[in-house]
């Protein structure tokens, strides 16, 4: 198992607010091909901790190693997509006033200069890869559609394929369900499966049932820092994450591992 | 489907034929325009270039510039400046002698080269621009505030043109023109000629606009303004993208100024101060913000209904012109070209609802 390398490891990661440490000495390695869920109580720093990898946040110290580069963590976030780090954001961000289908075309993997997209032509191979894709997330029905006028989870589904158009290694996901129906649940669920099978995804999470439904590896934060790392059972059963979620649980929280 | 694809077509083909019945009514303009309502033309046409560019990057990329009078007025001193050392043949305009220069200062000698004075009517606004925009873009300072630093530039450069009278004429500004290479400006056949070159820039600049906005780069823009950090997560730099657009359209702007003063003869610090910039904006917003034609339609109708109501209505012109942005901003936010399909929307709910009233009559005329 450990023969492979790992994709991207965060070293020792800081990110510090005015003195406020939202991550502190955090470390997290993935391995190629991996789907890994970070959960965590509100403001444990998952978020946090997806914006220093994409280059969102500053980390104050600390290194973010990534395929082969030393540490990514002056990068710009251009720089940083191009090199094949995708995010999606905690509420859909998608290009409103342009179609469903135009809003891949960008997102396609291209050279994304001024010049070459003044000269960028549409060709057979990249409309035949934008329906593709359209199929995977389930729009071919919307290619025309303002992006717009989506429902919150074809939102959502487009988000996902337009970081999928980017081709990237690593997939950075904040909370891709919430707001979902069940329905829509299971098949963001299963859009998760077919994306790891070449790609490697990091997904922040809430929803404890999703989480235990397709997670394989968990990482637990709490305080911006590292508190347990394992399969499900091995999470669900430490009694220091039982501590931190039964201490919210007082405080009306939703979250509940052991539902 | 099949409908909507040949409803398309035939707007297409309204289109084509649209455009092309107005680029031969612009062009015929001279044959049956008076020479003072061609140059009037001529100078509304210039008026319509630089609210193209300024629609680039207000309305395709919701940047709202305050400052283009300054774009503008650059460009038309740079042209000025030629044809006032073209009229003294090299010697000391005669402002620089009353504000007692007895040399002409460095940076007005090159101008003297139309070679020179040309490409940088539209190279220094560009300049201008990519500096200004530079630190702000790079800043992430966006929306009102970016505004307000357009109006600041404003407000800097007309008092920086006011101030050094010795080099730009102050208040005056440049005028006093004779010949252009050589032609004389006042004959009607040079004006015929200028007419002519303003109807081609604006052709020209519509052309290259509208392939810019219709490619790739395009929707990049809308997608810049629409969710700037999605844009900068996908991988695209939009700090070169609004520079892009930014100088683009300081450039237009400038290229306009140079065609304004040849049509007008002159340019003074109230040619390119805040009215006018604030102006040429409602030009866009009254004609449809985001349609290049739009623009030009705007800058036209306003232009055209200021001097038609203030020569017929000579004191009261003023709340005429109020009244018909109250109108449009009130009744048509997408301004006119924006409203027109529903204002053709309209017509034919009306003309339906008429027919039908028609033919419910016949049939109860022809049943009594």
């Amino acid at each position: 198992m450990s023969l492979k390398s790992p994709i991207l490891s965060c070293e020792d990661v800081t990110v510090s607010f005015d003195g406020f440490k939202a991550v502190n000495q955090m470390n997290l390695t993935l391995e190629q091909g991996e789907l890994r869920f970070l959960i965590g109580p509100n403001g444990a720093g998952k978020t946090t901790m997806l914006d220093v990898i994409c280059g969102k946040v500053r980390a104050t110290s600390g290194k973010i190693r990534y395929r082969g580069d030393n540490d990514i963590s002056r990068k710009k976030e251009y720089q940083i997509a191009e090199l094949g780090i995708g995010r999606k954001f905690q509420a859909p961000s998608i290009f409103s006033q342009l179609s469903v289908m135009e809003n891949l075309e960008l997102a396609m993997s291209q050279k994304r200069g001024v010049f070459s997209t003044l000269r960028a032509k549409m060709t057979a191979v990249d409309a035949k890869r934008i329906e593709e894709q359209l199929v995977l997330v389930g729009l071919a029905d919307y290619a025309n559609t303002n992006a717009g006028g989506l429902s919150h989870g074809e939102k959502q589904w487009l988000e996902i394929g337009m970081i999928l158009m980017q081709e990237p290694h690593v997939l950075l996901l904040d909370e891709p369900v919430a707001g979902m129906t069940d329905e829509e649940t299971v098949k963001t669920g299963e859009l998760l499966k077919e994306i790891t099978k070449l790609r490697t995804v990091i997904v922040v999470e809430h929803d404890m049932e999703f989480v235990r439904n397709y997670a394989s590896k968990v990482t637990v934060m709490h305080e911006g820092k590292l508190l347990k790392e394992g399969n499900m059972e091995e999470v669900q059963g430490d009694a220091q994450v039982a501590e931190v979620y039964l201490g919210q649980r007082r405080d009306e929280h939703v979250v509940n591992p052991t539902a | 489907m099949l409908k909507s694809m040949t409803l398309s077509l035939q707007k297409k083909a309204w289109l084509s034929v649209g455009s092309s019945a107005a680029v031969i009514l612009l062009l015929s303009a001279p044959l049956f325009l008076s020479d003072f309502n061609l140059n009037l033309l001529a100078k509304f046409l210039a008026f319509a270039i630089v609210a193209i560019g300024l629609d680039l990057i207000w309305g395709y990329t919701g940047i709202l510039s305050l400052g283009h009078g300054v774009f503008f007025g650059l460009g038309a001193y740079c042209m000025a400046m030629y044809l006032k050392l073209e009229s003294t043949g090299g010697k000391l305009p005669d402002f620089m002698n009353w504000s007692g220069l007895s040399q002409l200062p460095a940076f007005w000698k090159p101008f003297q080269y139309a070679a020179f004075a040309i490409p940088a009517g539209i190279i220094v606004p560009m300049v201008v621009a990519l500096i200004l925009g530079y630190f702000t873009f790079r800043n992430r300072i966006r929306g009102v505030y970016f505004t307000i630093l357009t109006q600041a530039l404003v407000i800097i450069t007309t008092t920086l043109f006011i101030g050094q009278q010795k080099f730009t004429g102050g208040t005056n500004g440049v005028t006093g023109f004779k010949t252009l290479f050589g032609f004389a400006l006042k004959e009607p056949s040079t004006k015929v000629v200028l007419y002519l070159v303003t109807v081609a820039a604006l052709v020209g600049v519509y052309l290259v606009c509208r392939y810019l906005v219709r490619s790739r780069t395009g929707k990049v823009l809308a997608a810049v303004r629409d969710a700037e950090n999605r844009a900068r997560f996908i991988g695209y730099d939009p700090v070169k993208y609004q520079l892009f657009v930014f100088s683009l359209s300081a450039g237009i702007a400038g290229l306009a100024g140079m065609l304004f003063v040849l049509h007008v003869g002159i340019i003074s610090p109230t040619s390119m101060g805040i009215v006018p910039s604030i102006e040429i904006v409602l030009w866009v917003a009254l004609g449809g913000r985001g349609t290049l034609i739009g623009a030009i339609i705007g800058a036209i109708a306003v232009n055209a209904a200021k001097s038609g109501l203030s020569s017929a209505f000579p004191d009261m012109w003023l709340f005429f012109m109020g009244a018909l942005f109250v109108v449009v901003v009130v009744f048509m936010p997408k301004g006119i070209v924006g409203s027109l399909p529903q204002i053709i929307a309209w017509v034919r709910y009306k003309l339906r609802r008429t027919n039908v009233t028609t033919t419910q009559n016949l049939i109860e005329e022809a049943k009594s």
